[in-house]
């Protein structure tokens, strides 16, 4: 799993990608920071943490795009898969590359955290459960995007598919909202990722959503394996 | 050692490989032979675990490929068709990629200065691989799959891409691993697999059309009972002639080769050898003769033979009913 996360990673970097993601989510991070703390003069973060939801929609599924699609594309998945390693190996070792280039993102708002304490006083209890939120709901997304990427061997196919998968996850209890069956409407609230979110940043840490986020990302993760499987069977 | 026994592999209707069989010895190297399509790599990707056989068992060193896949391929090196290269790494940083993916445990730097020499790539080895020619590019799919040094080699046609020179060096180079590996090899050019496998598997249509020693197979599908001449003098006379001589099958004229010279294409009953009549033909007639060779067939004659049953060299020779008894022997 080591050599499939470094090389994953060091792809990141050769290829540009990580680059683009640091950049554009910093841009955003940082106009959100200017907004909704700065201009207002709050040291409260909830806002910018709130807002960066959306950027991340967009942002995850420039990640995950062609950790599976490319090896597909280049006919290097051959090699891997031929390999003497497991599927979980392969699977996880690009799962975690794409965290952890996703950790470093969004480890941003802590300086900004920090900036905010030399003018007043920091909540760090809830900057961390914000980060925590933001890193859980990352957890969650890359699985989806994973899975997305080991399904086409079309970058542009598997981003723009992952973004339609996230946004679906985004509006799922909106959705709810219209439609009269009333169980139905309960499934969309119990399912609905931004509501937990929405939760957290407002202070309200709950151990049901880290273990929501966290299964979410298991079963994602364990399908991709599956889809592998099949793949070799079929 | 690699034990193959009655692999089939279905793709809905599609038989792509049907109940093949055969075991490679250590220290023996096994050319895989077919046309486009035959199901040669999807044997070898079954052999490797890339892709699941529909039924039977392959067995690397002992290992079931498909109960303990993670074990039995830590035995494998394996080229594929298209060499699995990251393009955006260096060549030293992919076989170091490749060091780690295989969890190795030899030194790792004097390992892959081994494997870089081997294959004639170190010069290369702090370049782009996207840089590379193709002939380098497919030499360094050859030293990923010798890194971990595996007993076992799969190689996907390895000389594709090659000039004359590093195709001789790579053949070389396999006849050396050859030695203490297993080796199965796969290619279309049938003089390689000549220069370099002790034997052959010929697969057409997913099923072992032939298996046999190199030599075996040229041999027994050879006719050594058929002749060719050339003579000079009139062309029906010599015909006529030859004709008469006991126990021929059949006499024909090929082209005229040289000025009054013409080819002549002859064959006996099985097992007669009619060069001393022939001879004494001609030097009863005053023709001299300026050639006689016997016409055996080729490695490609036979491999057409079996592939494409008549259809490729009848033409070459009209010659009525035995000749499919010769190339159903060597279909069955």
């Amino acid at each position: 799993m080591g050599a499939i996360f470094r090389r994953e990673f060091g792809a990141y970097f050769t290829s540009s990608i990580a680059y683009i993601f640091l950049a554009v989510f910093w841009i955003f991070s940082g106009f959100f920071f200017y907004q909704s703390s700065l201009y207002t003069a709050t040291t409260d973060m909830s806002g910018l943490f709130q807002s960066l939801f959306l950027v991340i929609i967009f942002l995850i599924p420039i990640l995950t795009m062609r950790l599976f699609s490319e090896e597909k594309k280049q006919k290097t998945e051959q090699g891997l898969l031929t390999a003497p390693v497991s599927l979980g190996e392969i699977v996880f070792g690009k799962y975690f590359a794409a965290l952890m280039l996703y950790t470093i993102g969004i480890l941003m708002p802590f300086l900004y955290a920090l900036i905010l304490s030399a003018f007043g006083h920091v909540e760090w209890g809830i900057v961390f459960s914000n980060f925590l939120a933001l890193f859980l709901l990352g957890m969650a997304f890359i699985a989806v995007g994973t899975l997305v990427s080991a399904l086409t061997e079309n970058q542009i196919a598997a981003a723009v598919m992952s973004f339609v998968g996230l946004m679906a996850l985004y509006m799922v209890d909106v959705i709810g909202e219209y439609i009269s069956f009333e169980w139905v409407k309960t499934v969309c609230e119990w399912l609905s990722f931004y509501r937990k979110y929405y939760a957290i940043t407002c202070g309200l840490f709950n151990v049901t959503t880290v273990v929501f986020y966290v299964s979410v990302a298991a079963i994602f993760n364990y399908l991709t394996i599956r889809v592998f499987e099949r793949r070799r069977w079929s | 050692m690699i034990e193959v026994r009655n692999l089939t592999k279905h793709y809905g209707d599609k038989h792509a490989v049907n109940d093949i069989s055969f075991t490679v010895d250590d220290g023996e190297i096994l050319g895989f032979l077919g046309p486009n399509g035959a199901g040669k790599s999807t044997t070898m990707n079954m052999l490797t675990g890339y892709i699941s056989s529909t039924s039977g068992t392959a067995l690397i060193n002992g290992v079931d490929i498909l109960e303990d896949p993670i074990k039995a391929k830590s035995f494998i090196g394996y080229l594929p068709e298209l060499p699995p290269l990251y393009l955006d790494m260096t060549v030293k940083a992919y076989l170091n990629y490749i060091y780690d993916l295989k969890k190795c445990k030899l030194p790792r730097k004097a390992h892959l200065n081994e494997v870089m020499s081997l294959t004639k790539v170190a010069d290369v080895q702090e370049r782009l691989i996207k840089n590379l020619s193709k002939g380098y590019k497919q030499r360094v799919g050859v030293a990923q799959a010798l890194v971990g040094n595996p007993p076992v080699l799969i190689l996907d046609e390895p000389t594709v891409g090659l000039d004359p020179k590093q195709i001789l060096e790579i053949r070389t180079l396999i006849k050396r691993l050859g030695k203490n590996h297993t080796v199965i090899l796969s290619s279309h050019i049938l003089s390689e697999i000549q220069a370099v496998c002790d034997r052959i598997i010929i697969i057409n249509h997913g099923v072992i059309a032939a298996h046999d020693t190199t030599d075996n197979l040229a041999k027994n599908m050879s006719t050594d009972h058929r002749i060719i001449t050339r003579i000079e003098g009139d062309r029906d006379e010599i015909l006529l002639a030859l004709r008469k001589i006991p126990g021929i099958k059949y006499a024909r004229a090929d082209m005229q080769r040289e000025p009054g010279v013409f080819e002549f294409e002859l064959e006996a009953a099985p097992g007669r050898d009619i060069r001393r009549e022939i001879f004494e033909i001609c030097s009863s007639h005053n023709w001299p003769m300026l050639a006689l060779r016997s016409a055996e067939l080729t490695l490609e004659d036979v491999f057409l033979k079996i592939t494409m049953g008549d259809q490729i060299i009848a033409p070459a020779e009209k010659k009525p009913d035995d000749k499919n008894d010769s190339a159903k022997g060597g279909n069955a």
